[in-house]
């Protein structure tokens, strides 16, 4: 496959990797944040090229992983109204809230289906007007665009039946809150479609303030590989700055259209991340100019008091500071097929990827 | 939160890009970008094009790795 | 007469008259040999020398129709497949329907002849029956159950046990993976991709018999749901041994794995319905691959890996890039992600 391929040759990744290996003395701990890369590390084995100098770390880049209790109990809650059609990307599906899940639902006789873009769920919004189509929205800002693009296109065509239930989140505050929690990181593998989407002057205040390096990374071993080598080499000379590696997608500036569909529908709000606690002005609510789309305005439902599973240490593992082997319940109560804790519920979390990657 | 891939662009129309990834073909939707042409690659996340390939940075991009391993022997 | 009704009827499976018209001029019709045709309440079947293979599954697949076939077609590869893999040479098939009232009949005749034509094609009877139709709802369309009858040499029994497997041991697949489980999905969801993926099913039994014929193996199991990972990972528990999987060795269709990239999926995980999973000596594996590669079923076979003493129990796959990972047992369904 075009643009894919190349990026996976293995002399080019084993080349980059003797480089770092020829340029790496310090010890550094470099962290990404991006579900993407945490596969991509794992799929291809990327950790174990690095010197033991490098140590790279996952930190909250799972949408899903970070969605409160709260939202999936919602989504729950909304998918028992008679005449809901839930319709939601396939990554929510399986998750568990505090009683059950969209998969149970649906054995139960919920109407709840899998799309693969939001615009399917405007389709069937036209083709079922007697029902009420609820979207759940997970997503960083590479995801959150698409949402707004389809309020939006509602609105303009008078769609009357569809609603998002929002828990988009943004990556610059996650990214501050680590580091002023006094995370020890000194670089961050940035996530290259989130930034193809807002541009890169969002990490700025990381370099600058806190002197953390930033490389916006593709998703290919090369292209991670790459990152990582770029990084090190800002650290080890002491010039930490925004730099980016993935030039064949991310501008600068971002994709402007993009932007301005968010602007147009959503603003910010504290949310709650699972397993960190609430970050201010993190979460994407959909303003009042399209709140008939809000389900949450829309709608009124009883969702139970959602509390952490006991021994399960996912807040840790999102900040980094722990990796799945230290958790008591990691691949014994807790694994992909019945997962406990934030980390293990998507495939993409820190804890799922552990699982199915290692050796 | 990044699952995209790259395809290329077939046709266009209006607001929607027939494009193909090995001969899987898809509509997808052009509502966050524009200036898109036939033969364009574009980037594509769940069913939106969220942005172009540059070929000329893609290739820039290749040199430089394979430039890292040409005073190696491999 | 039959061709007044456009869709089966409750009366179509109560065992008078609209019944054995819809058996007549359908299932005799399309099925018919002289021990089907007796229409006797059990089949009266010659008992082979050697021992008797049998095997069930019901098919209940949604969409019915899909590229490369329908549930028709799939219910006789299943079965025959299922015998063929254990080493028995597939003989006879009892086909049940549990129709939905209201389905039409065109589409079952359809069905019916996808069923008859593969049957004919894998060189096996149907040699009786059952027909039963259920209010509206009280099943999704229609649900076909096979069961098979083989005869199974004695030097052949050993295959379906996993017994003496060795570090060396190679194996090998017939062909490319994912097509079928891909070429379902999409047709079954509302994605709106478009490509050539067709399932492959198709009946493997002439294919294993030239194989059986021509070498020796050591172990064969057909890779249907889970995929290629949930066979291997079994295989690895049973015996205890490690298996070692090279990823440039898996044929893969373009498409195919292009799907896969798209949604998040492992090709290894999907299922198949035209391949089998062989596990031979190191010095057997040419001969079994001329034997492949000279059959329409085998054009793309290819050794993926081998059986060694290393990690026990364990399925590890060794990737392009250099880099190793553990291939897991499918948990669950494989979901599109948008992460």
């Amino acid at each position: 496959m075009k643009y894919v391929d190349e990026y996976r040759r293995k002399d080019l990744i084993l080349s980059v990797a003797e480089e770092i290996r020829t340029i790496s003395k310090k010890e550094i701990v470099l962290m990404e944040v991006c579900g993407g890369h945490t596969m991509a590390i794992h799929r291809f084995g990327l950790d174990s090229l690095l010197p033991p100098t490098i140590r790279l770390v996952s930190g909250p880049g799972c949408p899903v992983c970070v969605s409160s209790q709260h939202f999936i109990d919602t989504a729950m809650a909304y998918s028992r109204i008679p005449d809901v059609i839930i319709t939601t990307y396939g990554d929510l599906i399986r998750v568990p809230g505090s009683t059950t899940s969209l998969e149970n639902e649906r054995a139960n006789g919920s109407d709840i289906r899998i799309i693969y873009s939001v615009l399917e769920s405007l389709e069937i919004a036209r083709q079922n007007p007697d029902k009420k189509i609820i979207f759940p929205g997970i997503g960083f800002e590479t995801t959150a665009p698409a949402t707004a693009a389809a309020i939006i296109k509602a609105k303009q065509e008078n769609i009357s039946n569809f609603y998002v239930l929002s828990a988009h989140k943004v990556m610059p505050p996650v990214m501050k809150a680590l580091v002023n929690d006094g995370v020890k990181i000194d670089g961050f593998i940035a996530p290259g479609h989130v930034s193809a989407i807002t541009g890169i002057s969002i990490y700025d205040e990381l370099a600058s303030s806190y002197g953390l390096g930033v490389v916006v990374s593709g998703f290919e071993p090369a292209d991670i590989m790459q990152a990582v080598l770029m990084l090190t080499a800002q650290i080890e000379s002491g010039t930490p700055k925004v730099e980016v590696q993935y030039h064949r997608v991310v501008n600068k500036d971002g994709n402007r259209i993009a932007q301005k569909a968010m602007k147009e529908v959503f603003e910010y709000r504290n949310d709650q991340w699972r397993g960190l606690g609430m970050i201010p002005k993190s979460g994407l609510m959909i303003n009042d100019t399209y709140s008939s789309f809000d389900a949450e305005k829309q709608f009124s439902v009883e969702v139970p008091e959602s509390t952490e599973p006991k021994g399960c240490i996912c807040g840790q593992i999102l900040r980094g500071l722990k990796t799945p082997l230290d958790c008591s319940l990691f691949a014994g109560k807790c694994t992909p097929s019945d997962p406990v804790g934030a980390c293990m519920v998507s495939g993409e979390g820190t804890c799922a990827t552990f699982y199915r990657y290692r050796v | 939160m990044c699952l995209a891939i790259p395809a290329k662009v077939i046709s266009v129309d209006g607001v929607c890009a027939r494009v193909s990834i090995e001969d899987v073909e898809y509509t997808a939707s052009l509502l966050l970008l524009d200036d898109v042409k036939p033969g364009d690659f574009i980037m594509l996340h769940a069913g939106f094009a969220i942005e172009k390939v540059d070929p000329v940075e893609a290739a820039e991009t290749l040199r430089l790795l394979n430039e890292m391993g040409n005073y190696r022997p491999y | 007469m039959i061709q007044k009704d456009k869709n089966i009827m409750l009366g179509h499976g109560s065992g008078g008259r609209m019944m054995h018209e819809l058996i007549e001029t359908l299932f005799i019709k399309h099925f018919g040999n002289s021990i089907l045709n007796d229409q006797t309440d059990a089949a009266i079947l010659p008992v082979p020398s050697d021992e008797i293979a049998f095997t069930t599954d019901s098919f209940v697949i949604d969409p019915l129709f899909f590229p490369g076939g329908n549930i028709g077609k799939l219910a006789v590869c299943g079965t025959v497949n299922d015998l063929a893999v254990s080493g028995a040479e597939p003989l006879y098939l009892s086909v049940s329907f549990i129709i939905e009232e209201g389905f039409p009949i065109n589409e079952l005749e359809i069905i019916v002849s996808s069923l008859a034509q593969e049957a004919q094609k894998a060189g096996v009877l149907i040699v009786t029956g059952d027909t039963k139709v259920v209010n509206r709802g009280k099943c999704d369309k229609l649900f076909i159950n096979t069961s098979g009858i083989g005869r199974i040499r004695k030097e052949n029994i050993h295959i379906s046990k996993a017994l003496n497997i060795e570090s060396g041991d190679v194996i090998i697949i017939n062909g490319t993976i994912g097509d079928h489980g891909m070429a379902v999905m999409n047709a079954r969801e509302s994605f709106n991709f478009r490509t050539s993926v067709e399932s492959d099913c198709t009946s493997l039994n002439r294919l294993i018999s030239a194989v059986l014929n021509k070498s020796h193996v050591k172990f064969m199991r057909d890779p249907t749901r889970g995929g290629v990972a949930t066979v291997l990972n079994e295989l690895a528990g049973k015996t205890g041994m490690g298996i070692e999987i090279e990823e440039s060795s898996l044929p893969l269709r373009n498409s195919v794995k292009a799907m896969c990239e798209i949604l998040g999926f492992d090709p290894l995980h999907i299922a198949n319905e035209g391949k089998v999973l062989i596990v031979a000596g190191e010095q057997r594996a040419s001969e079994i691959m001329e034997v492949l590669l000279n059959h329409e079923s085998g054009k793309e076979s290819s050794v993926i890996g081998r059986i060694v003493n290393d990690h026990a129990g364990r399925v590890v796959l060794r990737n392009q890039t250099g880099g190793s990972r553990i291939i897991d047992s499918l948990s669950g369904d494989q979901l599109p992600r948008i992460c």
